[in-house]
């Protein structure tokens, strides 16, 4: 027999605006970062977080080629072709910054030292799996990089991603088609329509963007309960 | 004993065809370029390379790759805006293309230098890039088997050396220098300068001189006009 569990917490829905645009999308997904945390951001989309950290949150960045106390983009006289981030940006190191050859840097995030990732994907599935690395198209060069040891190490995955593709098809599924990243590994997901956190009890909204749970669930194949109403 | 070489011809004398070349660098931040344009004239081919990346623009490893050097490829990464030489060497089938999570790699690498014989890791479990591999559950957790990448040769990119082989880094340069530096049977380094021994502070040298064959001192050919 299901039960329904009942918190007093509700899903906003914020209905008077529309989606959420990239910005807005990274400042809501640094706004969740617990301070003081260490904290890994992937290649494109999820860098740009780090432009909408507050200034004393204690947030320490890692990147996979060997570096705790990354600062921003180097600019000018500060580029230095030997300090760069995991996409080949020139960058600057902080106060306190370390350097660490790779294999450290993996066993950092293998080992669970990490307490969040935050990945792009193609595709999340309601269990969490995520797809990020490779579309299967035939004349695709597959290229993993640091993605998988990334979504099995850190000890929260976050994922940054539009809900849809341009063709209007969802990105969160009920089973992941492309091949897969990691299992179980995602309990976030920050899309532009809305977030999601991903659990025991499987998909629930917690806000919503110019959108209301209703059309997020009547849209989606996943089943997506708003906050309060986890079975 | 390690030599000190200002020669790149001779910094890379008796690299056989088919080995195992592993070649550090993080796109170009580390890459060896000098050692590795004297690998391009040294002649040596039907190589095996592993590298994070499959070659940047058209110099370094991507200089190598376009010579038609390489048979095979052991990478994270090899899809980058800047791949064009390689992209174009495998969608023409001309080379053989092994793609290994980042972490993977370096763990591969370091158990080669660690005399591991082998080991369980979670990256990768459930996807491609496991399949047909021996997995266990150890603890609840499932692992995949991964074996070490040891090389014939090990080609890095550091920043200082001193007469005794002892290696030092800069910044995210080092990234699989200290690593490659134990796992291959010949490892030549090319740095910035050389100093004397006993110039380097002990407690900062990265790579200790038992790892290291020969060093090639760029300082000659990089001094400042």
């Amino acid at each position: 027999m299901k039960t329904t569990v009942k918190t007093t917490v509700k899903t906003v829905e914020h209905l008077g605006r529309g989606p959420l645009g990239r910005d807005e999308l990274a400042a809501l997904v640094a706004r969740d970062i617990p301070p003081g945390s260490f904290v890994n951001l992937g290649i494109g989309q999820p860098t740009t977080v780090a432009d909408h950290l507050p200034a004393g949150s204690g947030v320490v960045l890692h990147t996979e080629n060997g570096m705790l106390g990354m600062g921003p983009a180097a600019r000018g006289d500060d580029i230095d072709p030997d300090l760069t981030n995991a996409g080949k940006v020139p960058v600057t190191e902080l106060p306190g910054a370390s350097y660490f050859h790779h294999a450290d840097s993996f066993a950092m995030m293998r080992g669970g030292h990490l307490d969040v990732c935050v990945l792009g994907a193609f595709q999340v599935s309601e269990r969490g799996d995520l797809a990020n690395w490779h579309t299967g198209a035939p004349d695709a060069i597959p290229a993993v990089g640091g993605a998988m040891d990334l979504a099995t190490g850190a000890k929260q995955v976050f994922v940054m991603m539009t809900l849809f593709t341009k063709e209007g098809t969802p990105k969160l599924v009920p089973e992941c088609t492309y091949p897969l990243t990691g299992l179980a590994c995602v309990s976030r997901v920050y899309t532009d329509l809305g977030v999601f956190h991903i659990g025991p009890h499987g998909v629930t909204v917690v806000e919503t963007y110019g959108t209301s749970v209703a059309d997020l669930a009547s849209r989606l194949e996943v089943a997506v309960r708003p906050l309060g109403q986890e079975e | 004993m390690t030599a000190v070489l200002t020669d790149p011809e001779e910094a890379v004398a008796g690299i056989a065809d088919g080995s195992t070349v592993l070649i550090g660098g993080f796109g170009m931040a580390g890459m060896p370029v000098q050692l590795i344009d004297a690998l391009i004239r040294q002649g040596a081919t039907d190589l095996t390379v592993v590298s994070n990346n499959a070659g940047n623009g058209d110099t370094g490893l991507a200089a190598l790759l376009a010579a038609g050097r390489v048979r095979k490829m052991i990478c994270s990464f090899p899809r980058q805006s800047d791949s064009w030489v390689f992209d174009g060497l495998y969608r023409a089938g001309k080379i053989e293309l092994e793609v290994v999570p980042q972490g993977t790699l370096a763990e591969r690498m370091r158990a080669a230098g660690a005399g591991i014989g082998a080991f369980y890791c979670p990256t990768g479990v459930g996807t491609p890039l496991a399949e047909g591999k021996e997995t266990r559950t150890i603890d609840g957790r499932d692992y995949v088997l991964e074996y070490p990448i040891k090389g014939d040769v090990a080609l890095v990119g550091a920043h200082a050396g001193d007469r005794m082989g002892n290696l030092v880094y800069r910044k995210t340069a080092r990234n699989f220098g200290p690593v490659m530096a134990t796992a291959a049977t010949l490892t030549i380094a090319q740095v910035h300068h050389v100093v004397e021994t006993g110039e380097l502070d002990p407690e900062a040298v990265v790579t200790p001189c038992i790892y290291v064959d020969r060093i090639l001192d760029l300082s000659a050919t990089e001094a400042t006009p």
